[in-house]
């Protein structure tokens, strides 16, 4: 009877096992494998159907892609999209879901206006916006700059100029985000216990005085979190950009995914690519590392 | 927080909003116009005004490209990413959270860590990995690699750590096995977080591109996202079916939105709750 019972324990044991095998194996072969795999090719000169023999190089590809001037313009690029989409974003996210935070029936429906944008494809929102920034004066963002300043605004060619590109892929993500993070923090202000803001308004808190005192101290997690995604997403911007400038003009819109796709597919330097991605990894990496740090001590203080 | 919905903050609003949303409404309403006057009239109100509507530009997409073909494609993908995707990651979800076993902590550890490495990080070397293998420009390649998914089997284990046991417990009495304890008892109390996972998984994978992008070559399966890349592309420009094309790619993540919005939006916020 023992002896049964612990041949029982053991099956149960194996099925449990294999019930997480099949999770496990894809996890291994199409995540971690990929991923050891892209460490180890940085470190060499692998090339599709080159002719030379594979050679290892240690870090030499790294110091290469940190001296290329296009790989450094990538770097930039992917930079000042998170210093201005993240903090725009997170603002414009926050001020709309403060607003909509209440259970009336018309509220509802801004919520699912705002939300709209997230489920539409980010490919073929690159194409409505690559309409939107049409040259000429009758391109719908030109008019409408045209019509807020009054006639003082003269059209231009917003894709092909260098100085207004960035922003305008900025612009598009923009717009095809802000609707998640919105989602994220009404969630956040939904778990906000109503006893606090009771509690602050008999304290003759007022409206800003509670959203400043109140609100954003216990927001402070998903507010983090929130930023952290918005930034890490700004780092993998790609889609948007082949198809609207293919990086251009002169590199004005490149950024480091789609300088690796250009190196790794077009130009099948396989090991150069994979470094560039490593490098894009390792602020991926340090950010949430950094992120569950701040979150931490916020625990701790709290 | 009642005082901050004045008329006139509302009236913001619905402006704000408005203007948010225009581009959706360029979209629709540029889709029924013949392709000359989408650019002429996209400066000025007439932008969402249905000057001349007809559907010919649907009919247009049609005799330009096999739009059926990616659109199947698209389907076929999705469906299949879906219904294996759920299964995987729900029994491992189970098996980290619920069975004792060797390894366990260990291998879920490994779990959390592999949440963190984005798709772009291991593009490079996975093309390489299934150009040596031979998949390019099949479906296999295009779902295979995005079934087990570390952020589901986390959301689905966040779910089943907090049921009750006793759920479990009582069947284990009736002498069910670990399978059937947890197709009868499991999934019935679980419907939620089966929502949420299907959620986020549409959202991300029916605009998936980069992907697509670089392991298919021909038509035959070529995913929509990728495929309103190419038909831009194409000359002649006509804008009017291009939108055509748009309105049609988004027609099915959006119904599926409209009708479940709010499964959709606890999908989405179930993704904040880690932070």
């Amino acid at each position: 009877m023992p002896d049964r019972k612990s041949s029982s324990h053991a099956g149960r044991g194996l099925t449990a096992f294999l019930l997480s095998a099949p999770a496990l194996l894809g996890l291994l072969l199409f995540v971690l494998l990929p991923f050891l795999l892209a460490a180890a090719l940085s470190l060499t000169n692998l090339r599709l159907g080159s002719p030379l023999p594979l050679e290892w190089m240690g870090l030499e590809q790294y110091r290469r892609i940190l001296h290329d001037p296009t790989f450094r313009h990538a770097l930039l690029n992917n930079l000042l999209f998170v210093v201005t989409v993240v903090p725009v974003q997170t603002v414009l996210a926050l001020a709309l879901a403060v607003l909509l935070n209440q259970r009336l029936g018309a509220i509802a429906w801004f919520r699912v206006l705002f939300f709209m944008p997230v489920v539409f494809p980010l490919s073929l929102v690159a194409v409505i916006w690559v309409l939107i920034f049409a040259p000429g004066p009758d391109g719908p963002m030109n008019a409408l700059l045209e019509l807020i300043s009054f006639g003082a605004w003269t059209p231009r060619d917003f894709l092909h100029d260098e100085q207004l590109a960035l922003s305008a892929i900025m612009l598009t993500s923009i717009w095809q985000g802000t609707g998640f993070q919105m989602v994220v923090i009404l969630a956040g202000l939904q778990a906000i216990s109503a006893e606090l803001n009771e509690a602050a308004t008999i304290d003759g808190a007022g409206c800003w005085q509670r959203f400043w005192f109140v609100t954003l101290p216990q927001l402070r997690n998903t507010l983090i979190f929130v930023v952290l995604v918005t930034t890490i997403l700004a780092f993998r911007l790609f889609d948007q950009v082949q198809i609207m400038t293919q990086g251009g003009p002169h590199d004005a819109t490149t950024t480091v995914m789609f300088e690796a796709v250009q190196t790794a597919f077009s130009r099948q330097q396989i090991g150069r690519g994979a470094a560039m991605t490593v490098v894009m990894f390792l602020v991926v990496l340090l950010l949430s590392l950094l992120q569950r740090r701040i979150a931490r001590q916020q625990r701790e203080v709290s | 927080m009642k005082r901050l919905l004045t008329p006139l903050t509302y009236l913001c609003l619905l402006l704000c909003g408005l203007l948010f949303i225009s581009p959706v409404g360029f979209l629709l309403i540029g889709s029924l116009k013949p392709d000359d006057l989408v650019l002429v009239e996209s400066g000025g109100w007439r932008a969402l005004w249905p000057t001349s509507a007809s559907l010919e530009n649907y009919r247009d997409v049609f005799t330009r490209v096999d739009f059926t073909r990616y659109l199947l494609n698209s389907l076929f993908i999705n469906g299949m990413i879906l219904g294996t995707g759920l299964l995987v990651n729900s029994i491992a979800g189970y098996s980290f959270a619920r069975l004792p076993w060797r390894g366990r902590g260990l291998l879920f550890n490994l779990v959390l860590a592999v949440m963190i490495i984005p798709l772009e990080a291991i593009a490079v070397p996975l093309f390489y990995i299934v150009s040596l293998l031979g998949w390019r420009d099949t479906y296999l390649v295009q779902i295979l690699p995005f079934i087990a998914n570390a952020f589901s089997i986390y959301l689905f284990y966040t779910y089943f750590i907090g049921l009750p046991r006793e759920l479990e417990e009582a069947a284990r009495i009736d002498g069910a096995g670990v399978v059937r304890t947890f197709i009868d008892i499991i999934v019935p109390n679980a419907k939620p977080v089966f929502a949420s996972v299907a959620i986020l998984t549409f959202l991300t994978q029916w605009g998936a591109f980069l992907w697509p992008l670089l392991v298919t070559s021909s038509e035959a399966v070529r995913p929509l996202p990728l495929a309103i890349a190419t038909f831009h592309g194409l000359p002649p420009l006509r804008w009017g079916d291009l939108f055509a094309f748009g309105v049609m790619m988004v027609l099915p993540i959006l119904s599926v939105f409209l009708l479940f919005q709010r499964l959709f939006v606890r999908g989405v916020a179930a993704t904040g709750i880690k932070g």
